[in-house]
């Protein structure tokens, strides 16, 4: 009978290889294909093959997804554990395993790693380690010994100039939540048995649901270290072996396994409590709005013009449409360049950058020289025509000229000239209910006398495009 | 009786499997396969335990499978 054969996780032909390959692309001796073909093994005899979800790391075992007939994300270099916490979030059943490599986790994504696992994430980690950057041709890795001569280190690691080796398997035993942490080392067969025990451990914990598990596996890599396969794995077990010591530093599957509150979704109405704090919950008028809208309002900071988009935004929210709200300014609080981009939408909403607005405010000339052009046939511009005397150039757009710092001036609020812009831009294109704006003034503002200062300014806006027969006489004023 | 048969397209002649086995049932052969390396082949009639050790050792995917109490027919 067969007692040991290729494992069913693993594709019978690697066909994104080239039709029907069979043979894997590592270099003959690499330890990774002995990683492969344990957690291969396990995730059979555990069942779990059907909701297994791969993180492919960058490096040489990118190419994982060649082989693994599982679920599968190619990484960004070294976030394999964030993308994992993003499956883990949304599939609670999947078994995420992020496969990485030395260069991979404990450098560019020395970051991620360690808040996975502080964060105790319920996945496993296989941390690949060999002490040399592979696929780019054998640079100096963070793991590299001391000593160690490498592409980069051609005289040697030199721990003053380049730092000594981590031992992640050290540093994430310093946090609180992982549940089990073990190093391992393929330089022989005990040492490859013993981490066939640690995959298989990793995984069963994680099944579980104990929370985050992390097997480092110090890996020969005969071509980067320039020996023969044999040698690499003397070499491994008199060299790495001693640096990172191959031991069980933690394993607390025996205690209970963490129980947290596991936190609800929020209800629209819970939602829209939170965003208006404590303020009374008002009903909305039904949106009617026609078209998408994509506002670009622009100025200098401290006109609100920030503010001005966000408030269009909780407004869009408020009537049960979709809203995105960027804002853009320099490192100044005033005076700097300032826009916000405001998306406001029926269905949800992709992106949101706003390129070629359909909607464009502009509180001062900087603003409609910059964005003038960017506005689509058929769009709108409304100008401050109180500090912008330029007049729109460009055809096929319709203007409409506001003197909002007059307004909001005579009004008693001069800093309320993004409100005029607002009143104007919506007043004339329907997008959203001035009532709405009004209920939420209150909320809004902070001061009683500036809720009654923005009343009257919505007021004098309106009056003013009526007297302009911008809009009809029969928009209703309070 | 036990043995292993080794796919010699699959092989890249690394020879951890000849250095791991505890009964030296594996050695180098002298063809050269199809990928250009000189593959590892079992010596017949070796004294075979079917510990499997090769098998987890091997690098390849499915380069070893390892038969138990059988009798020896893929040679």
């Amino acid at each position: 009978m067969i007692k040991h054969a290729k494992s069913k996780a693993l594709y019978d032909t690697f066909e994104r290889k080239g039709a029907g390959q069979q043979v894997s692309h590592y270099c003959p001796g690499c330890g990774h294909g002995t990683v492969h073909n344990l957690i291969a093994e396990a995730l059979v005899d555990y069942d779990i093959t059907d909701r297994t979800v791969l993180m492919s790391p960058v490096g040489c075992s990118v190419f994982a997804y060649y082989y693994f007939d599982v679920g599968n994300f190619q990484c960004a270099h070294g976030r394999a554990p964030a993308v994992a916490t993003g499956v883990r979030r949304t599939l609670e059943d999947a078994v995420i395993l992020a496969y990485q490599g030395d260069g991979d986790l404990a450098g560019i994504g020395t970051a991620e790693i360690v808040h996975a696992a502080n964060r105790g994430e319920n996945i496993t980690v296989f941390f690949v380690n060999n002490a040399i950057y592979g696929m780019t041709g054998g640079q100096m890795a963070p793991t590299t010994l001391i000593g160690q001569k490498t592409m980069t280190t051609p005289e040697g690691r030199d721990a003053l100039h380049d730092g000594g080796p981590i031992g992640m398997a050290e540093m994430l035993n310093a946090l609180h939540s992982p549940v089990y942490i073990e190093r391992v080392s393929l330089s022989t067969p005990q040492g490859v048995l013993k981490a066939r025990k640690a995959v298989r451990k990793g995984l069963k914990y994680q099944m579980e649901k104990r929370g985050f598990s992390f097997i480092e596996i110090l890996s020969p890599c005969p071509i980067n270290w320039k020996m023969e396969s044999g040698a690499s794995r003397k070499w491994l077990k008199d060299n790495l072996e001693p640096v990172f010591p191959v031991k069980n530093f933690r394993d607390h599957s025996k205690e209970e396994p963490l129980k947290g509150q596991k936190s609800e979704l929020m209800t629209g109405q819970q939602l829209l409590q939170l965003l208006q704090g404590d303020a009374a919950i008002t009903e909305f008028a039904e949106s009617s709005l026609q078209e998408e809208q994509y506002v670009k309002i622009a100025g200098f900071g401290g006109q609100g013009v920030l503010s001005a988009g966000m408030f269009l935004a909780k407004g869009a929210i408020a009537e049960g449409l979709e809203a995105t709200w960027l804002p853009s300014y320099g490192p100044e609080m005033r005076g700097g360049k300032a826009y916000a981009s405001v998306i406001l939408s029926r269905r949800i909403i992709g992106s949101p950058v706003v390129d070629s607005p359909n909607v464009l405010i502009a509180m001062n000339l900087p603003s409609l020289l910059a964005f003038e052009a960017d506005v689509v046939p058929g769009g709108h511009i409304f100008v401050n025509s109180s500090i912008i005397e330029r007049k729109v150039t460009r055809k096929g757009v319709q203007t409409v000229y506001v003197p909002a710092s007059d307004i909001a001036k005579d009004a008693g609020l001069l800093a309320a000239a993004n409100m005029v812009m607002i009143c104007a831009y919506l007043a004339c294109t329907g997008a959203l209910s001035i009532d709405t704006i009004r209920s939420m003034i209150p909320q809004s503002v902070k001061q009683e006398k500036h809720v009654q200062a923005n009343l009257k300014i919505i007021d004098a806006s309106l009056s003013y495009l009526q007297q302009q027969g911008l809009i009809s006489s029969e928009t209703e004023l309070l | 009786m036990n043995y292993i048969t080794i796919e010699p397209n699959l092989c890249k002649g690394c020879k951890v499997c000849i250095t791991s086995c505890p009964k030296h049932c594996i050695t180098l052969g002298d063809a050269i396969n199809e990928i250009g390396y000189q593959y590892a082949v079992f010596v017949p009639g070796s004294p075979c335990i079917a510990c499997g050790i090769c098998f987890y050792v091997c690098p390849e995917f499915g380069a070893i499978t390892v038969y138990k109490d059988e009798e020896e027919t893929h040679g």
